[in-house]
């Protein structure tokens, strides 16, 4: 029946109407490749059986294999045949939020009881992320944001496309390969007031260096004297100590001494869930009636960008969270992707020192988190792409996550090749 | 450091807030109330204006940034449903909702969805990442099922296909392509249409305007008028046009008009833009919803589509779509990809596993790809059945002679009865029957077995309300 009506499917090409839409892409470049995901795309091509991925930070066993873990496969046994949700009803989407919350407050906390936060789930991290700076730019027109240097390369891209300009201030030392915490302090103090502030809870990335209690709660102090808005994109609980209330203890810290925060959380890492987009946004308010008036705006920008969330992440995540045994499986597994990746900096460092490097390698072990700093140069970096097959994003950063039992020795033979000669 | 009242130690004095810092919307403890945001200049939207007061402050915590943070309005369909759960009337009917459902009135999970999500179960597969761009799979089988796997547009590579978050996900990447690439171009959206696109192009920063579209004498298409406002428009304008089913109408221009909009398109050096939400819950034929795209692409255009896998598959929560750009050339499309590709990294990074990895299977399966098939032909003829029910209930009952035909020259999953604000309360207060306030409903909630009460709801509004 539409056959008869295509009488003009020769039209092609030919007219100056079609030839002036040949020009409509032209002004569209290739854009650069991802830093990050350009390094498992390159990873992926390359056919040497020798081949390390250590760019993308996702958790491997020591097989180098991506886990599915136990308690997921549980969940996902669970939901599989289930009454089918037509979209994220406010009952699920509420138990995600409340069980999200608890991890970073304490179940006790009176934030929850109170209803003194406005959360909503997001599409990972980035997405929380996202949402917070778009509400940042909707009601700070004026505001900027600071982020440390360094800090993830995604962190420039999603402030820059929410319009909000960026400013860094210290936080990596490249000559102790730790933290740069006096003049962290510093450019704390002398931002202006009120200024918006991106921080790590735990498990920095790309650094791995955390700041320690004490020096939290300096920081923490001064944000409160300054009145700076903390912002956490909490992306990594559980991978900095194994142990998840601890690692959320800088957060707690802050909102001890009366900051108003904003907290962005990500199941990506600690649940596995990378594909799933699966995460959190929560900003505290003065009372539950500020709540629903910030939660409804966090909405609106949602509606507008995807509508809802993909609900079979949700699904997995409130469940294994609102079920004591398998919320238990899960600090129990958490904990061991944790040591694991503690075990192996242990032995990366050893096998190094082992080789008589003439660099110092303590950082390996000082850091903490899925990612490592190595101090590389891209050149060295470069190098070990070439001649070794190991992968890394050019700032030396490098996801310990990928290495094994099995790939360890080479690793340290190849990182000693590319710097015994300093 | 728990601190009570806390003295300030900042380098500046403490002087009272000056109106200039009140403007900025800083505010130091101990001098004022905090939050006050007013930005005249600007006439911020989201902020309500609040009068500076002053109360010392007593509380250890500092008052929230966000003080002035009005509450967002109340999502118009949404609240249709919530009022709907409240009302405890036997004969409670919601056409409100635009969601697939059952005779029975329930909602339906597809067979070849349980049996894909079985399958995918039983493979135990993992839980990566996927790309930027989505899975590789359903990327494939979308453009496939969009333009038919033997289009040329396919053969030649000249689509730029991005897995997004379902409809939404999908036209939010065009428009903030949109805004980049062609800043300052507008977008001409239908008179009406479904309310979250004004929201997206907003947010995007897209100016958009409005064709004449929905015709209330004829409860029909106003051809003359969209041709018109078409033509009108500054050359290298976006024509958001729906593919199929167009929502909330049901109106959708015929196979002549559709070649005459694409000639008055082209005449202007415009870019056609499809939401296509509803392929296959149309007419009941995946190959037949798609003929308008299929009629652009032939002829050499270049176009912008949307994809959603929300209602054909009923995988509304999934959030699965796609957005395609049709190029004039392969390269064109690889640099389209790549860019398109950078506006969803900092946005949500890649997209969802789930709802791509269902749609993958259920297309790549000839088996399952049939089973679709048939499951769609049935959904789409319900709909059809109620819509010949309501015109014969209608016909009958409603002695005034008046022509209800257009409820049959409607398509898909929604109709505009032509009440207008005041009916449709009557239609809700009166009959509990639930619709948005433009005089939607939506055929997918109705039953053969409410017809008759639906008919005698819409004739009495109609005819006794004003």
């Amino acid at each position: 029946m539409w056959k008869c009506f295509s009488t003009r499917t020769s039209r092609c090409f030919s007219t100056s109407a079609s030839n002036k839409a040949l020009k409509w892409w032209d002004h569209v470049a290739p854009a650069p490749k991802d830093p990050i995901t350009s390094v498992t795309e390159a990873f992926l091509a390359d056919t040497s059986p020798t081949k390390i991925n250590l760019g993308v930070g996702a958790y491997r066993d020591d097989e180098g294999k991506p886990v599915v873990l136990q308690c997921v496969k549980e969940a996902e046994a669970k939901i599989a045949g289930c009454d089918f949700l037509e979209s994220v009803s406010s009952a699920v989407s509420s138990k995600l939020v409340e069980e999200s919350v608890k991890l970073v407050y304490g179940k006790n906390s009176d934030i929850i009881k109170e209803g003194r936060f406005a959360g909503v789930q997001a599409l990972s991290g980035t997405g929380a992320c996202r949402l917070f700076a778009e509400f940042q730019r909707r009601f700070y027109p004026e505001s900027q944001i600071y982020m440390t240097d360094p800090t993830w390369s995604n962190h420039h891209n999603i402030w820059r496309d929410a319009l909000v300009p960026e400013r860094t201030f210290h936080y990596y030392h490249p000559d102790s390969k730790g933290l740069d915490f006096s003049a962290l302090l510093d450019d704390v103090k002398n931002a202006p007031d009120g200024s918006f502030f991106l921080l790590h809870p735990c498990a920095h990335n790309p650094t791995g260096v955390d700041p320690t209690e004490e020096q939290w709660r300096e920081i923490s102090y001064l944000f409160k004297v300054k009145n700076h808005f903390p912002f956490f994109d909490m992306a990594y609980q559980g991978f900095a100590s194994g142990d998840l209330d601890r690692d959320a203890r800088s957060i707690q810290i802050f909102v001890e001494d009366g900051n108003v925060i904003g907290c962005a959380q990500s199941f990506a890492k600690n649940m596995g869930l990378y594909g799933h987009r699966v995460g959190c946004l929560n900003v505290l308010c003065n009372d539950a009636k500020q709540a629903v008036a910030i939660k409804s705006q966090l909405q609106q920008i949602a509606r507008a960008m995807y509508s809802s969330p993909p609900i079979h992440g949700i699904l997995l995540v409130s469940g294994i969270l609102s079920d004591p045994n398998m919320k238990a499986l899960w600090v129990k597994e958490v904990k061991a992707m944790a040591n694991r990746i503690q075990s192996l900096r242990t032995t990366l460092r050893k096998s190094l020192e082992q080789l008589s490097s003439p660099l110092n390698w303590e950082h390996i072990t000082n850091q903490v988190g899925m990612f490592c700093f190595s101090g590389l140069t891209p050149e060295q970096v470069d190098l070990l792409l070439r001649e070794f097959h190991i992968y890394m994003t050019l700032d030396g950063r490098m996801s310990m996550a990928g290495v094994t039992t099995g790939n360890v020795n080479y690793l340290a033979n190849a990182i000693h090749e590319v710097t015994k000669f300093g | 450091m728990a601190s009570t009242m806390l003295s300030l130690a900042s380098t500046t004095p403490s002087a009272s807030l000056s109106t200039q810092e009140i403007l900025k919307g800083k505010a130091r403890l101990g001098s004022g109330r905090v939050g006050t945001l007013l930005n005249k200049e600007k006439g911020n939207p989201f902020i309500k204006a609040k009068s500076f007061g002053r109360i010392s402050m007593t509380a250890a915590v500092n008052v929230s940034r966000f003080e002035g943070v009005a509450m967002a309005p109340p999502d118009p369909i949404l609240g249709v449903s919530e009022a709907f759960r409240a009302d405890t009337d036997v004969k409670k009917l919601n056409l409100g909702v635009g969601a697939y459902r059952t005779e029975e009135l329930q909602p339906y999970v597809l067979d070849v969805v349980k049996k894909a999500e079985n399958l995918m179960l039983e493979r135990g597969e993992n839980k990566e990442y996927l790309a930027i761009e989505g899975l590789a799979a359903f990327n494939k089988a979308t453009a496939e099922l969009l333009f038919g796997a033997d289009n040329p547009v396919i053969k030649q590579q000249r689509v730029a296909t991005v897995q997004g978050l379902s409809g939404t996900g999908s036209l939010r990447l065009a428009a903030a392509f949109i805004e980049r690439y062609f800043p300052g171009a507008q977008v001409l959206i239908s008179s009406p249409t479904w309310g979250n696109h004004k929201n997206i192009f907003n947010d995007a920063r897209v100016p958009w305007s409005e064709y004449r579209y929905y015709d209330p004498k004829t409860v029909g298409l106003d051809f003359e008028g969209m041709i018109s406002d078409i033509k009108a428009a500054p050359e290298g304008s976006f024509v958001l046009l729906h593919g199929c089913a167009h929502n909330p109408t049901g109106i959708d221009p015929t196979p002549e008009q559709w070649e005459k909009i694409s000639d008055a398109i082209q005449e202007k050096n415009h870019i056609p833009f499809f939401d296509v939400a509803y392929q296959g819950f149309a007419s009941g034929s995946l190959d037949a919803d798609a003929s308008s795209v299929r009629l652009f692409a032939a002829r050499g255009m270049e176009l912008f589509i949307a994809q959603s896998y929300s209602k054909n598959l009923g995988l509304y929560a999934e959030r699965i779509g796609a957005i395609n750009v049709v190029c004039s050339s392969s390269d064109a499309a690889a640099r389209v990809k790549s860019q398109l590709k950078r506006i969803a990294r900092p946005m949500y990074s890649n997209p969802p596993v789930h709802g791509a990895r269902i749609v993958a299977n259920v297309v790549g399966d000839p088996a399952l790809f049939n089973e679709w098939k048939a499951e769609m032909e049935m959904m789409a003829g319900r709909i059809k059945n109620v819509r010949q029910k309501l015109f014969d209930s209608l016909s009958a009952k409603d002695k005034s002679g008046k022509d209800w035909s257009f409820i049959l020259k409607q398509i898909g999953m929604f109709s505009f009865t032509g009440l207008n604000k005041t009916q449709s309360e009557n239609m809700t207060n009166k009959w509990h029957v639930y619709l948005t306030k433009d005089g939607r409903i939506s055929l997918a909630g109705l039953s053969l077995a409410k017809c008759e009460y639906l008919a005698d709801a819409i004739i009495d509004s109609y005819h006794n309300v004003s």
